[in-house]
């Protein structure tokens, strides 16, 4: 059970690892808590289906659509459920939204609590011990880490995720995009500018 | 769907490579939604063994980049379904020397499939 296996230290095809996630799955079958084929949605949905650009898409709606944007910032996960933006959504979702004086950023220090149903799966950087201890005590230097310069007098907030509550930022809108539709508002709209470490600018569709 | 999904802002983990990076993670990943699903423990009672496999890995001198993540969740895996009494540690290793039997006496390239006898020490 060491985190350390190596994973090539057999002759045979299967890694320790993967030896030991066999043994699970099929101890797991045979007493009926999973079903081999429901493991195989679960994995094409997040690989295929579920990612920021849900989230993204959430963000380009508040822009165009005041009232949507006030039932996200009240009940995050019933206003995307109700616009069918998602198929489902955690309970406690929780959008915060940048503006000219806050900027928003997210974290999980335990581990990695992340809004999946809206963003998909975390990032290597987000699950990273650097990030996850560093947001919290310096985020302006993790901000420049990721190219992101902020006014001197913008407060940042660090929001700590946990199990049952977990956010999304909304970003400000870039200037320039007036009269964009939300179709196009929402390629501007990158997976680190819902969690904070990244702003939308309309030259973001050519960075990606 | 994928087209729409590529159109507004590409796939799932575009940016930093695939989701994940081996089947195995994978497996282990839905393995957890599964039984989250079923009841079995919340995300809270899953995040705080998560979190405690990842202080006892940087205990032991992993730098936790985020690369050894779901070696961290497979051991969390492990323990919580040991807890809950679904299965003991016994049995993980004997299917999991099963597995290794299987995998030692099948041909490379043919799918490896558990059979009666791969139990027989």
């Amino acid at each position: 059970m060491s985190a350390h296996d190596d994973d090539h230290a057999h002759g045979a095809e299967l890694s320790e690892t993967q030896l030991r996630v066999r043994a699970l799955e099929t101890i797991l079958t045979e007493k009926g808590y999973v079903d081999p084929a429901a493991l195989d949605r679960i994995v094409e949905a997040y690989e295929t289906r579920i990612g920021p650009h849900i989230g993204a898409r959430v963000v380009a709606r508040a822009w165009v659509d005041a009232g949507f944007k006030r039932q996200l910032m009240e009940n995050a996960a019933e206003a995307i459920i109700a616009a069918g933006l998602a198929d489902r959504v955690g309970d406690h979702l929780i959008a915060v939204e940048n503006t000219e004086r806050t900027h928003n950023m997210v974290v999980c220090t335990l581990c990695s609590c992340y809004p999946w149903d809206v963003l998909g799966l975390p990032p290597t950087w987000y699950k990273a011990a650097p990030y996850r201890s560093r947001a919290v005590i310096d985020p302006r230097g993790v901000l420049a880490d990721f190219g992101v310069t902020l006014p001197d007098d913008t407060e940042i907030r660090v929001w700590d995720s946990t199990a049952e509550t977990r956010f999304i930022v909304v970003p400000m809108q870039p200037s320039g995009t007036d009269g964009w539709s939300e179709a196009q508002l929402a390629t501007l709209v990158t997976r680190d500018c819902m969690v904070g470490t990244g702003l939308p600018t309309p030259d973001a569709k050519a960075q990606r | 769907m994928q087209q729409a999904a590529a159109a507004l802002g590409g796939l799932p983990g575009d940016a930093t490579g695939p989701v994940f990076r081996e089947p195995w993670e994978a497996q282990a990943f839905a393995m957890v939604v599964a039984l989250h699903e079923r009841g079995v423990f919340t995300w809270s009672e899953w995040a705080e063994i998560l979190g405690d496999e990842i202080r006892r890995a940087q205990a032991t001198g992993d730098p936790d980049r985020g690369d050894t993540y779901y070696r961290h969740w497979l051991a969390a895996l492990e323990r919580i379904v040991t807890q809950r009494q679904i299965t003991d540690d016994a049995t993980l290793g004997r299917f999991r020397n099963a597995w290794e039997r299987a995998a030692d006496r099948t041909p490379h390239g043919t799918p490896i499939e558990l059979r009666p006898d791969d139990f027989e020490a």
